[in-house]
């Protein structure tokens, strides 16, 4: 579907997928608090974060899924190849949602409705989106479920949500979200309530679909084994900020923010046997009661008299943001 | 340190088996078994921690119900201390399943939520007034707290003023109050974030050294486990299919099924990517309500040969004494099968 | 180290506590007058001397049949009933016998529901099995037939009897809610916990099960109350519930029917009173399960 070219700001030199300054609340708590991040075609960019960090919301958000009473996009964007998503009319985004941009979620199975078939539901699509035929539509269901290597497609496509086990329900999930070929893929923990064993094959279908069709996957994630599975960038947030960004090998190798290294100490590992791991201090802060300055600043060990004031992102190196005042002191051993 | 030899066997399991009916329709009646637990012998010695692996569904978490007497076996003997817990009824039974603890996997459903942090802590003392006389058990209570790192000054707060990680530490310093051999932990930190994870692991390893504990640790993390570990047992479909010491296990791994595990789980290292072999098994472990014949992994094992759907192997020791298989092929790798 | 470690955690801050429920109920309108009136009633029944006399008279047996049916006049706002009696001290000595059969018949529900659902939800097998049979029983029985039966066979008609037939064709629907949240709350971890320390029966049921399940019951209870209130007036008018010289609103519709026509007031007051005491207590009820549903305290407690 070719319909983001004649929606207002398009650009096709601007990047995929671009958040910035983007900010969410809900009621009186500011949740996401001026979120930014890019993708461009064919790269994976992995929201690194733990539970309560915006993560989610930020993602739920640019899919227009937040929305009053219970929360609201204050501030910012979410443009693709410049087009501004949270400006469009409800009924553009509409159209955008699944055929540019598409999400996959945690639960498989509450975003399939379970009195309809699996093939249906895929089917729906294409009848929708694309006003294809039924016995048309339902043909093309099946090479989805085929692409998302659901054995005996065919038949599967005619079985209920629930008979499906987690891993091929979220195999479903991914179909639905790749069926009309969209070129942004947001996935939410699509691994987390599965078995090692399973989740490997989830990483690497959606590393495999990526790789053929040139999408931008945004992964978001807690577990930081997946990221370095599969991720080309890596953006770690900390409550509803971006606290770093990077390629996620040298984000690896070189934390820039106290709370990254911190993270990545905080890991179990083979040559740590036998020793403590390190932990991080205290709890993360409360966001209904917002403190001045720099969030992470009360579990810190670099924290500093500069801490006081909110630290802007800062570029050390190509590609390279950190939010931290410290950014220094972190980096040299 | 004293060594494995001389040290007090706390624990012992003999082919426990735990078989749950399946039932069906109006009359309710029993279509097929559930073999969650189907034949595992384990042993725990004073000070040692046992880790548990696998995935959901292989009778992990049913098998910490039956070491700590939730469940009744179907078949099969736990032995605490020497004694026996089938052979014990009424008072006896209390007494003895005192030294086996378990600690629950979600700390927001574990405590009661109308029960003050004191109060759970205490209830122990309440319900076994033999442990310590009434006058000493509010000082016990804040010893408690403050070893597992909470302000005994806290101890008025209700379970939903508290963290996660807060929680998980309540549930622990309760498990204490009895003054156990053996803490059974279930998954005690997959419900955190890994932050405080590292908090909580942190804090078992404290209270195995300074109360000498045994733990039985499962978990499907497997980092986790190897952090804590002294010997590992691997579970698939209700049975052990490989038990060794740490190192024999993650570094020498010998059943097809362990190899695909530890290849499975992610490395947090970027650098790695594509330096591991990794090995992608297909489909996910099927049903322990019919599961397949001879070797139970045989339909997604990667080496499996005509053999393995017949007979089922039994745990034998490869390489070293300790390091047991349950595998055909096990000993001779790329072999002529059995 | 170790005690690094154990001073940071004891530092980990709390999340922020919640807002009491009385607090969050006080800011709810449908609570405050609901509760208000709720409480003029109770007050009511509970010294009708102190409400009646407001308006000069007071004593509801003090009659003069040359007042017959007459309408409102001043001193007697509410006017005179057939028996030439002040209306107004009448509906105000009819709220009486609502309040004490909303009382017992709660009370006795309660008690049975809580006893015959906990014994069916904690100890399950044949134990639950005869009570739920029971239960079906009466859940396939017409109540309000079966309550007349045994009211037309009673030999006297006071509080006790209705509440007592109140109570017999009411428990159930109390005891299966009892049941199902009993069941859930008994597979609870913390149930397994408190089991594993050691914890009797006695005790997990008393502690640890019936404070935790009691929530769902009490809603519905405080949601039962004007339900009964307005069953025991209908089975009065009926003509099968309490019985003149008693006073209550329902004998008070009762006479009142026959001379709608020529003297309405008798029919309009006692209903007034009957529709906004039932209505409070509903609404009270409903706030009450507002304030009690985990889900809308989820909503509250996160962002």
């Amino acid at each position: 579907m070719t319909r983001l070219e004649s929606l207002p700001g398009y650009d096709a030199a601007a990047p995929l997928l671009a958040v910035s300054e983007l900010r969410v609340r809900f009621g009186a708590t500011t949740v996401v608090d001026g979120v930014g991040y890019e993708v461009d075609g064919g790269q994976t960019l992995a929201v690194l974060g733990e539970s309560g960090s915006g993560k989610s919301v930020t993602a739920r958000a640019i899919m227009g899924l937040v929305r009053p009473p219970r929360g609201a996009v204050t501030a910012g964007s979410a443009r693709l190849r410049g087009v501004d998503l949270l400006t469009l009319a409800e009924e553009e985004r509409r159209r955008l949602r699944g055929t540019t941009i598409a999400m996959v979620f945690q639960d498989a199975l509450s975003a399939l409705n379970p009195v309809l078939s699996v093939g249906y539901q895929i089917a729906e699509l294409f009848r929708a989106h694309q006003g294809l035929s039924r016995k048309e539509a339902a043909r093309r269901a099946v090479e989805v479920l085929d692409l998302v290597r659901i054995p005996s497609a065919a038949r599967r496509a005619r079985d209920y949500p629930h008979q499906f086990s987690g891993g091929m329900r979220q195999r479903v999930g991914i179909g639905l979200a790749i069926a009309l070929n969209p070129q942004v893929i947001i996935a939410d923990e699509p691994t987390t309530a599965l078995d090692v064993t399973v989740q490997a094959q989830i990483i690497r279908l959606l590393g495999e679909l990526q790789r053929e069709h040139g999408t931008a996957l945004v992964l978001i994630t807690h577990d930081m084994g997946v990221v370095a599975d599969i991720a080309d960038r890596v953006a770690v947030m900390y409550a509803g900020r971006v606290v770093e960004q990077g390629a996620a090998a040298e984000v690896y190798a070189r934390p820039a923010h106290p709370y990254t290294e911190a993270l990545l100490g905080a890991i179990p590992r083979p040559e740590l046997r036998g020793r403590r791991l390190a932990v991080i201090p205290g709890a993360p802060p409360d966001p209904g009661r917002p403190e001045p300055g720099c969030r992470f600043r009360p579990r810190c060990g670099y924290a500093g008299d500069a801490c006081g004031q909110q630290p802007p992102a800062r570029e050390i190196g190509p590609g390279r943001l950190t939010a931290c005042h410290e950014w220094e002191r972190v980096t040299t051993p | 340190m004293t060594t494995a030899v001389e040290r007090e066997t706390v624990l012992d399991v003999r082919d426990l088996v735990k078989h749950f009916p399946v039932r069906q329709g109006a009359l309710r009646r029993t279509v097929g078994l559930l073999k969650a637990v189907d034949g595992v012998s384990l042993e725990l010695r004073r000070g040692e921690t046992l880790g548990i692996v696998g995935e959901s569904g292989c009778g992990k978490s049913t098998l910490a119900k039956l070491l700590t007497a939730h469940e009744r076996p179907t078949s099969g003997r736990v032995t605490v201390l020497g004694r026996s817990l089938h052979d014990l009824r009424g008072g006896e039974l209390r007494r003895a399943r005192r030294h086996v603890q378990l600690i629950f996997q979600d700390p927001y459903t574990s405590l009661d939520p109308r029960m003050t942090v004191a109060a759970t802590v205490r209830e122990p003392y309440d319900v076994n007034p033999d442990l310590a006389p009434r006058g000493d058990r509010d000082r016990l209570v804040r010893e408690l707290l403050e070893a597992v790192g909470l302000n005994p000054d806290h101890g008025g707060r209700y379970p939903h003023e508290l963290s996660g990680g807060q929680r998980q530490r309540v549930g622990i310093a309760r498990a204490l109050a009895l003054r156990p051999e053996v803490l059974v932990c279930d998954e005690p930190v997959s419900a955190l974030d890994v932050s405080v994870q590292a908090q909580i692991v942190n804090l078992l390893e404290e209270l195995r050294e300074r109360f000498s504990l045994a733990y039985v640790f499962i978990a499907h993390d497997l980092s986790v486990v190897r952090h804590l570990a002294d010997r590992v047992a691997v579970m698939y479909l209700g049975k052990v299919v490989e038990t060794g010491s740490e190192a024999e296990v993650y570094e020498s791994a010998a059943h097809p099924y362990t190899r695909a595990l530890l290849s499975a789980a992610p490395v947090p290292d970027p650098a790695a990517r594509g330096t591991r072999q990794e090995i992608v098994l297909d489909g996910e472990p099927p049903s322990p309500v019919d599961p397949p014949s001879g070797c139970s992994f045989h339909p997604r094992c990667f080496m499996a040969e005509d053999g393995c759907a017949r007979s089922a192997p039994v745990l034998e020791p490869v390489a070293g004494a300790g390091h047991l298989v349950s595998c055909h092929l096990a000993r001779h790798p790329g072999g002529d099968g059995p | 180290m170790a005690s690094s470690t154990l001073a940071s955690a004891s530092a980990e801050a709390p999340p922020a506590a919640r807002p009491g429920l009385l607090a969050k109920l006080r800011r709810r309108p449908a609570f405050a007058i609901s509760s208000a009136i709720a409480l003029v009633v109770c007050a009511m029944a509970a010294v009708p001397q102190a409400f009646a006399g407001w308006f000069g008279g007071g004593d509801p047996r003090k009659c003069d049949l040359v007042n017959s049916g007459l309408p409102p006049a001043p001193g007697h706002p509410f006017g005179f009933d057939i028996q030439g009696c002040d209306l107004y001290s009448n509906v105000v000595y009819g709220a009486r016998s609502s309040v004490l059969i909303a009382l017992l018949v709660t009370a006795g529900m309660i008690v049975v529901a809580v006893v015959l659902g906990s014994l069916a939800g904690y100890f399950r097998g044949w134990v639950d099995a005869v009570i739920s049979r029971v239960m079906d029983v009466f859940f396939g029985f017409p109540a309000l037939v079966g309550m007349i039966v045994l009211l037309q066979a009673a030999s006297t008609h006071n509080e006790w009897t209705v509440s007592a037939v109140l109570i017999l064709f009411g428990w159930p629907v109390l005891a299966r809610v009892m049941r199902g949240s009993v069941l859930e709350t008994a597979t609870g971890e913390y149930v397994a916990a408190a089991r594993g320390v050691g914890a009797g029966t006695a005790r997990i049921l008393l502690r640890h099960v019936l404070p935790n399940a009691l929530g769902p019951v009490a809603v519905l209870t405080g949601l039962n109350v004007g339900g009964v209130i307005a069953s025991e007036s209908a089975l009065t008018f009926l003509g099968v519930g309490l019985q003149t010289p008693a006073i209550s609103w329902g004998v008070q519709l009762n006479t009142a029917q026959q001379y709608f026509v020529t003297s309405p007031h008798l029919l309009i007051f006692p209903s007034i009173f009957l529709t906004v005491t039932v209505l409070s207590f509903v609404l009270l009820g409903d706030s009450l399960r507002d304030a009690f549903d985990p889900r809308l305290r989820q909503e509250v407690a996160r962002p």
